[in-house]
C-alpha cells in the first residue's frame, strides 16, 4: 500500500459550503448539534438538484427524447455513485428507497412473509432504532415467527456473551441489527455479529443509517445480506434511501411495492417482474433526490470517510470530558473509541425537553425524546435523553457553547 | 439570559415543577386515568375522588417536562371544589391563561396533557362529554 499523508479535515472551510450557517437563531449563530436526525446541506448538493431541474429534468426509464434520456443517465450515474460508496459488487444490487425506514420495511415484507413461519425466530438488538424493529415485530407476529432482543449493557454496548444462549434455545432466521446507534453512538461489531448469524443459518440485515454518513461503509467486507443507508444523514436531500441486497436473494423475492416500470409484462391474467433493481421501484422515482444523493456522495468522497471518521473522534475526545464534568450531567454510552461523534446525557432534575429548550435559545439546537428507541430508553431507565450529535461542519466552539449552555440550565433549574 | 427564556421558565413555571401541589397518590380514590405524550415522553395519572357532583380531592404523579408538570400542578388548584360537568367544559384557554407563557405547538401538547388526562379521568367518572378537540388526544392516552 502506498503511504500518503493523513488528510486532514477542515471543517472551518466546509462550513463555508452550508447556507444554512449564515444565518443566527435567537440572536446567536446557528450551533447545530442534531446531524444524526438529519445533516444540512452543502451548496453543492442544492446546486446539483437545481441544475437537474433547470436544464435536464424528465420522467425516467420512458422517453426516447434527449431530456428523459439525459435525466435517465443523471438518476441512474447516481446509482452507481451508491454502488462505488458501499462497494457493492453491482448497481443491480442497488435499490432506492424513500430512506432507510422504507428500506428496511422492503426487506421485512419481501422477505420475511415468504421465509418466516412458526418456530422462527427474528432477532434484533435492544439499541435498535424503531424502524429495524417494528417492521421485524410486526412480521414476525403476522407469520408467527417468534421475536427476541440481543440485550444492552449499562454502557450501551451488546451483550454479546448472550449470544450462544440466544442460539443454542431457538431457530434464528434473521439478524437485523444496527451497525451504529443513533442514541448512544455505540458502533457495533456488525461484522462478527454478521458472522455468527451467518454460522445460525440466518440472514443479517445491517441498518446502516448511522453509520454511512460517518465511516467507510464496505457490503462486501461486511458481508452482510442486506443493508440500508439514507442519503439526508449525510448532506443529500431528504425522500432518498438505498437498500443493498445480495443479488441471489433480492432475485427470489417477490416484489414489495407494485405499479408502474417495476413489471416486465402485464395482462389480464398475470404479470412478470422488471429485472433489478427496477423490480423494486414502483412508480415514478425520486430523480431530483437521487441526483443530490449523488452529490452528497460525491462530497462526502472528497471530504474522505477516514478523514471525517478521525475528525469526530476528536471532536468527541474534546466533547466528551468538558460535559462529564458539568455537576449534574450524566453520560450515556462506550468510550470515544467504540463510538461515533453522537452524545447523549441527562442533566440531573432537568427533563431533556427543558435542556433543549433553553440551549435553543443560546442558538444551540440539540435532539430532546426517546430518539425512536424506547426499549433502549427502557433499558436505561430514562424517559428520554438529549442527545448532540457532530458532523463534517461542526467546530469545537460548537461544543464549548453546548457546555456553557449546560451551565445555564443547571443555572435556570437551581 | 433572553427575555423569552426568562418568560418560559418564569419563576412560577419553576415553583410549580419543583413544588408540585396536590402531588402524590389517592389511595381509594373514585376514578383515575393516566396519559403520556408519546412526543417527549410527559407522562401523568390524576386520581379524583368525588362528593356527590364535585370534586372533592385530586392529585397527581408523572414524570416530565417543567412545563407538563407545573400545568398539571397548576390545574389541581384550578379544579379542586367544581364540578365535574363544570371541568368537563372547562376552556383550554383558562388552563394557559394560568401558565401564561408563549408556546409553540409542541410546546402545547406538555402544557394541555394533564388537562386531557383529567378530563378523561371525569369521563370515566362521571360520563362527562370528551369534547372534539380531544378525540384525537385520547386515543394516545392510556386508559386504566
Amino acid at each position: 500500500m502506498a503511504v500518503t499523508a493523513e488528510k486532514k479535515l477542515d471543517a472551518r472551510k466546509l462550513r463555508a459550503d452550508f447556507p444554512i450557517f449564515k444565518q443566527e437563531i435567537h440572536g446567536h449563530p446557528l450551533a447545530y448539534l442534531d446531524s444524526a436526525a438529519s445533516s444540512q446541506k452543502p451548496r453543492q448538493v442544492l446546486d446539483a438538484m437545481t441544475e437537474l431541474y433547470e436544464t435536464s429534468y424528465a420522467n425516467i426509464h420512458r422517453g426516447v427524447y434527449d431530456l428523459g434520456e439525459r435525466a435517465t443517465e443523471a438518476y441512474e450515474g447516481a446509482r452507481e455513485k451508491a454502488r462505488a460508496f458501499i462497494n457493492a459488487d453491482s448497481t443491480r444490487e442497488v435499490v432506492f428507497t424513500r430512506n432507510v425506514t422504507a428500506a428496511l420495511n422492503l426487506v421485512a415484507y419481501a422477505w420475511g412473509v415468504d421465509n418466516l413461519g412458526p418456530g422462527d425466530v427474528v432477532l434484533v438488538t435492544e439499541m435498535e432504532h424503531h424502524s429495524n424493529f417494528v417492521p421485524w415485530q410486526f412480521i414476525a407476529k403476522r407469520t408467527g415467527a417468534e421475536f427476541a432482543a440481543i440485550p444492552v449493557d449499562g454502557d450501551g454496548e451488546l451483550q454479546l456473551d448472550q449470544l450462544d444462549t440466544l442460539a443454542a434455545s431457538c431457530r434464528i432466521k434473521v439478524l437485523a441489527c444496527t451497525y451504529v446507534s443513533n442514541s448512544l453512538g455505540t458502533i457495533n461489531p456488525v461484522g462478527s455479529l454478521i458472522q455468527w448469524a451467518h454460522e445460525q443459518g440466518a440472514i443479517a440485515v445491517v441498518d446502516a443509517a448511522q453509520a454511512a454518513p460517518h465511516r467507510g461503509v464496505d457490503v462486501q467486507a461486511l458481508g452482510c445480506d442486506f443493508l440500508g443507508f439514507t442519503g439526508h444523514k449525510m448532506c443529500g436531500p431528504t425522500g432518498i434511501g438505498v437498500l443493498w441486497g445480495r443479488r441471489e436473494l433480492l432475485e427470489r423475492m417477490s416484489p414489495f411495492e407494485l405499479g408502474g416500470h417495476m413489471i416486465r409484462k402485464v395482462t389480464l391474467e398475470e404479470t412478470t417482474w422488471n429485472e433489478l433493481p427496477h423490480k423494486f421501484e414502483a412508480g415514478t422515482a425520486a430523480i431530483a433526490e437521487a441526483v443530490g444523493l449523488g452529490a452528497a456522495i460525491d462530497y462526502v468522497t472528497e471530504v474522505g470517510v477516514d478523514a471525517l471518521e478521525r475528525y469526530e473522534h476528536e471532536l468527541l475526545d474534546y466533547a466528551l470530558p468538558r460535559l462529564d464534568e458539568i455537576p449534574g450531567v450524566r453520560l450515556f454510552g462506550p468510550p470515544t473509541d467504540r463510538r461515533a461523534g453522537i452524545v447523549s446525557f441527562e442533566v440531573d432534575g432537568v427533563h431533556p425537553h427543558d435542556v433543549a429548550q433553553i440551549l435553543d435559545w443560546e442558538g444551540v439546537a440539540v435532539r430532546a425524546g426517546h430518539h425512536c428507541n424506547q426499549p433502549l430508553m427502557h433499558r436505561l431507565g430514562v424517559p428520554a435523553t438529549t442527545r448532540a450529535s457532530f458532523y463534517l461542519y461542526t467546530v469545537p466552539e460548537e461544543v464549548d457553547r453546548l457546555v456553557a449552555g449546560l451551565h445555564k440550565v443547571r443555572k435556570t433549574f437551581a | 439570559m433572553s427575555n423569552e427564556l426568562d418568560n418560559l421558565y418564569r419563576e412560577v413555571i419553576l415553583d410549580h415543577y419543583k413544588n408540585p401541589r396536590g402531588h402524590g397518590v389517592i389511595e381509594d380514590a373514585d376514578v383515575e386515568a393516566e396519559g403520556m405524550n408519546p412526543l417527549c415522553g410527559d407522562e401523568v395519572s390524576i386520581f379524583v375522588s368525588f362528593d356527590g357532583d364535585k370534586i372533592d380531592d385530586v392529585k397527581f404523579r408523572g414524570r416530565g417536562c417543567a412545563i407538563s408538570q407545573a400545568a398539571t400542578s397548576m390545574l389541581m388548584e384550578m379544579v379542586k371544589g367544581r364540578t365535574a360537568q363544570e371541568v368537563a367544559s372547562l376552556d383550554r384557554e383558562e388552563l394557559l391563561e394560568e401558565v401564561g407563557i408563549p408556546l409553540t405547538p409542541i410546546r402545547l401538547k406538555c402544557a394541555l396533557l394533564g388537562l386531557g388526562v383529567l378530563k378523561l379521568a371525569l369521563h370515566k367518572g362521571k360520563g362527562t362529554p370528551l369534547p372534539d378537540e380531544w378525540a384525537g388526544l385520547a386515543e394516545d392516552l392510556e386508559l386504566r
